[in-house]
């Protein structure tokens, strides 16, 4: 379980690092960055990828915007370097991205949320990702930065599903803006194993401003599931819209089938999450 | 090991939590695995490996290997021209057929990950280059997956001289009066009739195989340096398979991460690379990374039981019918042969029970998945789920409490012949189920489970009894017929003019202590400090023969080899002290202080530095015609059928009915290995043992689809419990001290594993108690779980 | 493409060069050119957590960092924590529980648990069940692990020995 040979490089900044995915693309070579490397390096250790030249962001952390996590105004900000531990430490979340923080738990374990970056995981796009449902449950502004320019992809438009997302090979993410603070949200999820990928998680905030619910694990990417959000909307708040909009969801995903779970097994789990989930944001203060 | 004495119970050191001697090198990084010794000139070997399970070898074509950098060798079958590894059993053909296991794949490929050529380079990297530029044709077969596709008509054959897919198939008990047994039960009593199965697991110690094999032209040996619990059994087939004299293979261990039962069989990889260090002239070095140690390892427990049971109207087993078929996957091991589980399972099935009639069919079904080793338990942790499982459903019917049901039916006079013809030493079957039960009352989990439902919760509580023959001498081994016969230990002590001593034992630590415990021992029995005992082992050199480490034999019959070599030396230096103290040899005893005292006069002392001063750098002063070497040598083996450690276990469990997971709320193993010698020692090998059954119960499996690809090649998908999902533990000791043994253990090294998986279904089952549903198979995913609780649920809702 | 690096790498307060290709992980320079085999391998994929290593004060698998990543980074291995042939506290505790048996897993523990507590030193007995988790032992079952590791945080702070596993069996 040796990678596969690839050269080496050190981005000095953000236009460096695209000159260098340019660089190496153009001469027929399949450039990769790497950041935390946490989901990447796996994957070359069994060399499912082969990435044959790899582009360190590693020095730009050096710069302060690359890994701040901060508040400004009603958003979350965080550096496209900002690291998993970093957030579930940092102390400037607020209560309107307390489920940011609190989700951390769920994200891997501690040497892996040391190491692995928040833009990592979220344009890694796992469907599963705790990242990636975030930035549905709390519309992600994806800040990429390309030959032309930069652009910003709404959390709505960025998982394609199967790890694909709509950041491109020549883009490098730089921050990730949470523009809506959800006080009544909560994540929770399932694994057979504490640490491991969610057979399915679930997100959900409850909101003057509009219900959330989005899954993961139930589609080849997350999902946000507007029949469930609509019973939320269509009744008050309590257990048994929470039950009645877990029971929806349950019906309206079409979930796929592995070893860790039956399609039958993830509506089911998402039913249970989605509902668990609804009364934890309930119990934090969502809407009454 | 300074500090204060401990006087344990037994001795001044046997009984005691002396702490560990391995500890200090390996919390500070200075242990010494395979993979930490590097040897000048050394090269690395990698394999190619078979990417599909069942096909014909058209062609392997190795030149693209060769071209590539760093690359020295790379070898095929036909390259090296090895001899096969056979594993035979003294049985008639029509109950084994012996098989081969070729070193390297010849003219067939059987499983997803059999190795096909050996590629060897100047580093780890670059032998997966060359790994991969293998360019290998296959032809496909149809795979054997699974006892339906073995056992059809026109089944495709894993070995032709295999017919029918089965390597072994022995009735070995059919006893008088099963039959009637049955129909008495059927009309006034009951019969349960369960299929349980267990999944396949990996042994899945942390440090992978691994092996360097280098040639020494001054001691004309081939050195293997290997992480082996049987360090002799590898000499002894490597000498064989490469054309050998066995003087000239020396086999060493140095520390290993673990083992259990994974590494006490010989594997074709170590043979592959220490045929290629000879042909190259070179260290060879291979180290196992972990996605062939998930696929190509030796895995494990893979069997399925039909149990009928007979019961009469009190509750009493009067009749135990079994059908059993284990899964031994492609090959059978050396030296234990593919029918060690099913042997295993026909020997010692009725356990703990009084089961008046028996009757036993086993099977070792060969399939196109990889082969399997005797994992820690071999066979118990399976039938012993299925007479747990049995016990508890006959409650059920009857109406029975679960644990009463076990009182009527334990074992409770010793030494017990059984119907199996085994005999039992004495045990504490009964006590150590009042006390688990004792403990559940006491803390309130029966008070809690009882009123769960109404809470809406679902908690159940699950026993198993059982015990563990763990003094396995070859008398008892001889019984299975095995042509190979494990069972004796050898060990040889010698003190130095320090007055220390070296130990040497047969048995092979990986991670049960043993210089420690065995240090203990010798301690006792010289009357000297422990850190003045010196333990070697894993070294072929050291003494003529040994069987390592696995039955649990090494506190068993390694301590008693220990014991009675210390014994003789201790002879061998009173003597010699009587003579320098000018008294009879009566008159002298060991002072307990490293030293021998006169006994009627104790006074007059000598210390074991001044006896050995005289006997080696002054031996003109010993007696005429003694010899001035203080050592001895002694063999040890178990007679009759051996020692049993036995134990209870007491689980309590909750299913979340929103998810189906199975949360372990309280774990209570009452357990009597006879003498416990380190009770710190003693209670992680329960611990650990018993996180290994809730591993299998709970989480691991390996699963292979229908074209022989197995479902599991990282910890992704393989379920390693961790600490999250593992709860503390309780352990409590009952100690009857073994007469058949030199210090009364019993050996505990498998115990946990063996009761856990039955100990936990049955507590599910408890909690499934309103469904309806029964599992019987492990490990049990939380989606059956659901899907239980579901169906009641929506049953109850329908009804109401 | 297989172009070697030569890297400065900062081990226990040691500077050492290595000359290495950048597919080398961290882990198996540290072993493999730097001699210092107490980091072990166990997977390769960042799940058996065997090679935990401290960088720049946090835990991290040695097999998911790569050599050439880790220059100018604070690296801290098992070897670094026991002093003039003492045992460090943590390293004690493991011996009084019995946290180990074959000791392979045992560096991998030791880090975590370093790194871990100097970020957490007052974390409550599941709180360190949890960061323990993180990390696969195939001998011990865990508890004398989590058992080490909180008397050593108890130690490190003063208060008395940690709650009895037993009764934390029935908590």
């Amino acid at each position: 379980m040796k990678p596969a040979a690839f050269s080496y490089h050190r981005a000095h900044d953000v236009p460096d690092a695209i000159g260098l995915l340019s660089e190496f693309a153009d001469a027929g070579e399949d450039p990769k960055l790497i950041a935390g490397g946490q989901s990447l390096v796996p994957m070359m250790n069994f060399r499912l990828a082969r990435p044959t030249a790899l582009i360190d962001l590693g020095t730009l952390r050096r710069d302060p915007g690359m890994r701040s996590i901060r508040r400004d105004g009603a958003e979350l900000v965080i550096g496209g370097l900002a690291t998993h531990r970093e957030v579930e430490l940092a102390r400037c979340l607020g209560p309107e991205f307390e489920v940011v923080s609190q989700a951390m738990r769920w994200v891997g374990h501690l040497p892996i949320r040391s190491r692995g970056t928040v833009a990592g995981s979220i344009v890694h796009g796992d469907a599963t990702a705790e990242w990636c449902l975030l930035a549905l449950l709390l519309d992600a502004v994806i800040v990429a930065e390309g030959p032309g320019g930069r652009r910003q992809i709404p959390a709505g438009e960025m998982f394609h599903g199967y790890y694909a997302t709509a950041v491109e090979s020549d883009e490098v993410v730089t921050q990730v803006r949470f523009t809506r603070g959800a006080s009544g949200a909560a994540l929770t999820e399932f694994a057979r194993r504490h640490g491991d990928f969610a057979t399915v998680d679930a997100a959900v905030s409850l909101d003057a401003d509009g219900n959330r619910v989005v899954l993961g694990g139930v589609a080849p990417a997350p999902i946000r599931v507007p029949e469930a959000e609509a019973v939320l909307a269509g009744g008050p708040a309590g257990p048994e819209l929470f039950a009645e909009c877990g029971a929806a969801a349950a019906e309206a995903i079409d979930p796929p089938e592995d070893a860790a779970g039956s399609a039958a097994y993830r509506r089911r789990l998402a039913r249970t999450l989605i509902t668990e989930a609804l009364q934890q944001a309930w119990e934090k203060g969502g809407r009454r | 090991m300074t500090g204060p004495r401990v006087d344990g119970p037994r001795g001044r050191w046997v009984g005691a939590s002396v702490p560990r001697r391995e500890d200090p090198r390996l919390l500070t990084g200075r242990g010494r695995f395979v993979d930490d010794i590097r040897m000048h000139g050394m090269l690395h070997a990698g394999f190619v490996r078979a990417t599909v399970a069942h096909g014909r070898l058209v062609g392997v074509d190795l030149s693209a290997v060769r071209e590539i950098g760093g690359v020295v060798a790379a070898y095929t079958a036909d390259d090296l021209d090895l001899g096969d590894i056979v594993a035979l059993l003294d049985r008639p053909p029509e109950e084994f057929v012996p098989t081969a296991m070729p070193v390297l794949a010849r003219d067939k490929v059987r499983f997803v990950g059999e190795p096909v050529a050996i590629v060897i380079g100047c580093d780890p990297y670059v032998v997966e280059d060359g790994v991969e530029a293998a360019v290998v044709d296959y032809e496909p077969l149809d795979a054997v997956v699974s006892e339906e596709t073995a056992f059809a008509q026109q089944a495709p054959l894993v070995h032709e001289e295999a017919p029918g897919n089965v390597l072994l198939d022995v009735s070995m008990f059919d006893t008088p009066g099963v039959d009637e047994a049955f129909r008495a039960a059927a009309g006034d009593g009951c019969v349960i009739d369960l299929v349980s199965r267990s999944g396949r697991q990996n042994a899945l110690p942390l440090e992978t195989r691994g092996v360097i094999a280098s040639w020494d032209d001054r001691d004309d040996q081939l050195l293997v340096q290997t992480c082996s619990q049987v360090p002799h059994q590898v000499r002894t087939l490597l000498a064989r398979s490469l054309g050998m004299q066995e003087r000239s293979v020396r086999v060493t261990v140095p520390d290993m991460g673990g083992g259990f039962g994974q590494k006490c069989v010989v594997g074709r990889e170590e043979i592959a690379v220490a045929a290629a260090a000879r042909r190259l002239d070179r260290p060879v070095k291979w180290i196992e990374d972990r996605r062939e140690a998930l696929t190509a390892a030796f895995l494990a427990r893979e069997q399925r039981y039909r149990t009928r049971a007979a019961f009469d109207a009190e509750g009493r087993i009067t009749a135990v019918d079994a059908d059993i078929v284990c899964d031994m996957g492609a090959y059978s091991c050396y030296p234990f042969t593919a029918g060690i589980e099913p042997l295993m399972a026909s020997a010692e099935m009725p356990g703990v029970y009084k089961v008046p009639a028996y009757r036993v069919r086993a099977r070792a079904m060969t399939t196109n998945k990889a082969p399997t080793a005797p994992y820690r338990g071999v066979s118990r942790p399976q039938y012993v789920m299925a007479m747990e499982r049995v016990m508890d459903r006959a409650a059920r019917e009857l109406g029975l409490d679960p644990v009463e049901i076990r009182r009527r039916n334990l074992i409770t006079e010793f030494p017990y012949t059984g119907i199996n013809n085994v005999t039992y030493d004495p045990g504490t079957y009964r006590e150590t189920l009042d006390l688990a039960e004792g403990v559940l009352r006491d803390e309130g989990w029966c008070h809690l489970r009882d009123g769960a439902t109404e809470q809406g919760r679902h908690i159940g509580i699950g026993y198993s009894c059982f015990s563990e023959r763990t003094g396995y001498g070859s008398e008892a081994f001889a019984k299975r017929k095995m042509q190979v016969v494990p069972g004796f230990d050898i060990s040889e002590i010698r003190m130095d003019t320090s007055g220390s001593v070296v130990v040497t034992s047969g048995t092979m630590n990986h991670g049960q202590s043993h210089e420690t415990t065995l240090a203990q021992i010798v301690a006792d029995r010289l009357g000297l400090d422990p850190g003045k005992v010196k333990l070697r082992q894993g070294d072929t050199e050291r003494i003529a023969y040994g069987w390592g480490t696995f039955a649990s034999r090494s506190a068993t019959i390694g301590g008693s080899a220990v014991s009675v070599a210390a014994d003789r030396l201790a002879e061998v230096v009173r003597t010699i002290g009587a003579y320098l103290l000018e008294t009879r040899p009566d008159n002298v005893r060991l002072d307990g202080a490293g030293g021998v005292e006169q006994v009627d006069d104790p006074a007059r002392r000598l210390s074991f530095e001044d006896i050995a001063d005289v006997a080696y750098l002054r031996s003109h002063l010993l007696p005429k015609g003694s010899e001035p070497a203080l050592s001895a040598t002694a063999s040890f083996d178990v007679a009759g059928d051996g020692t049993f450690s036995n134990a209870t276990h007491a689980v309590v469990v909750e299913a979340d009915p929103g998810t189906g997971r199975i949360r372990i709320l309280r774990y209570a193993c009452v357990e009597d290995c006879g003498v416990v010698i380190n009770p710190k020692v003693v209670d992680g090998q329960c611990r650990g043992g018993i996180a290994q059954g809730i591993a299998g119960a709970l989480f691991e499996e390996i699963t292979y689809a229908e074209n022989g690809e197995p479902s599991a090649a990282s910890f992704i998908d393989y379920l390693v419990p961790t600490a999250a999902e593992i709860p503390d533990i309780s352990v409590e000791h009952l100690e009857t001290p073994s007469t058949l043994t030199e210090n009364g253990a019993k050996g505990v090294g498998e115990g946990g594993t063996i009761g856990a998986p039955a100990a936990v279904l049955n507590a599910i089952n408890d909690a499934l108690r309103h469904t309806g549903v029964s599992l019987e198979s492990t490990p049990v995913h939380p989606q059956s779980v659901l899907a239980a609780l579901d169906s009641a649920a929506q049953e109850a809702s329908n009804a109401s | 493409m297989n172009d070697r690096h030569l890297i400065e790498l900062n081990v226990n307060g040691t500077e050492h060069e290595a000359l290495v290709e950048p597919r080398k992980t961290l882990a198996d320079v540290l072993r493999g050119d730097l001699g210092l085999t107490g980091t072990h391998l166990g997977c390769e994929h960042g799940v058996c957590g065997a090679c935990t290593i401290l960088l720049d004060g946090e835990p991290v698998r040695a097999c998911l960092v790569f050599a050439v990543q880790a220059e100018n980074s604070d690296i801290r291995t098992v070897e670094s924590l026991s002093r003039d042939g003492e045992l460090c506290d943590l390293q004690r505790s493991f011996s009084e529980h019995h946290g180990l048996q074959c000791g392979f897993c045992t560096p991998g523990f030791l880090m975590l648990a370093e790194g871990f507590l100097t970020q957490q030193p007052d974390a409550d007995r599941e709180q360190i069940r949890e960061a323990v988790s993180a990390n696969l032992c195939r001998c011990t079952g865990y508890q004398t692990i989590v058992d080490a590791i909180a008397a050593t945080a108890a130690e490190r702070a003063g208060t008395d020995t940690p709650s009895d596993p037993d009764k934390a069996a029935t908590s």
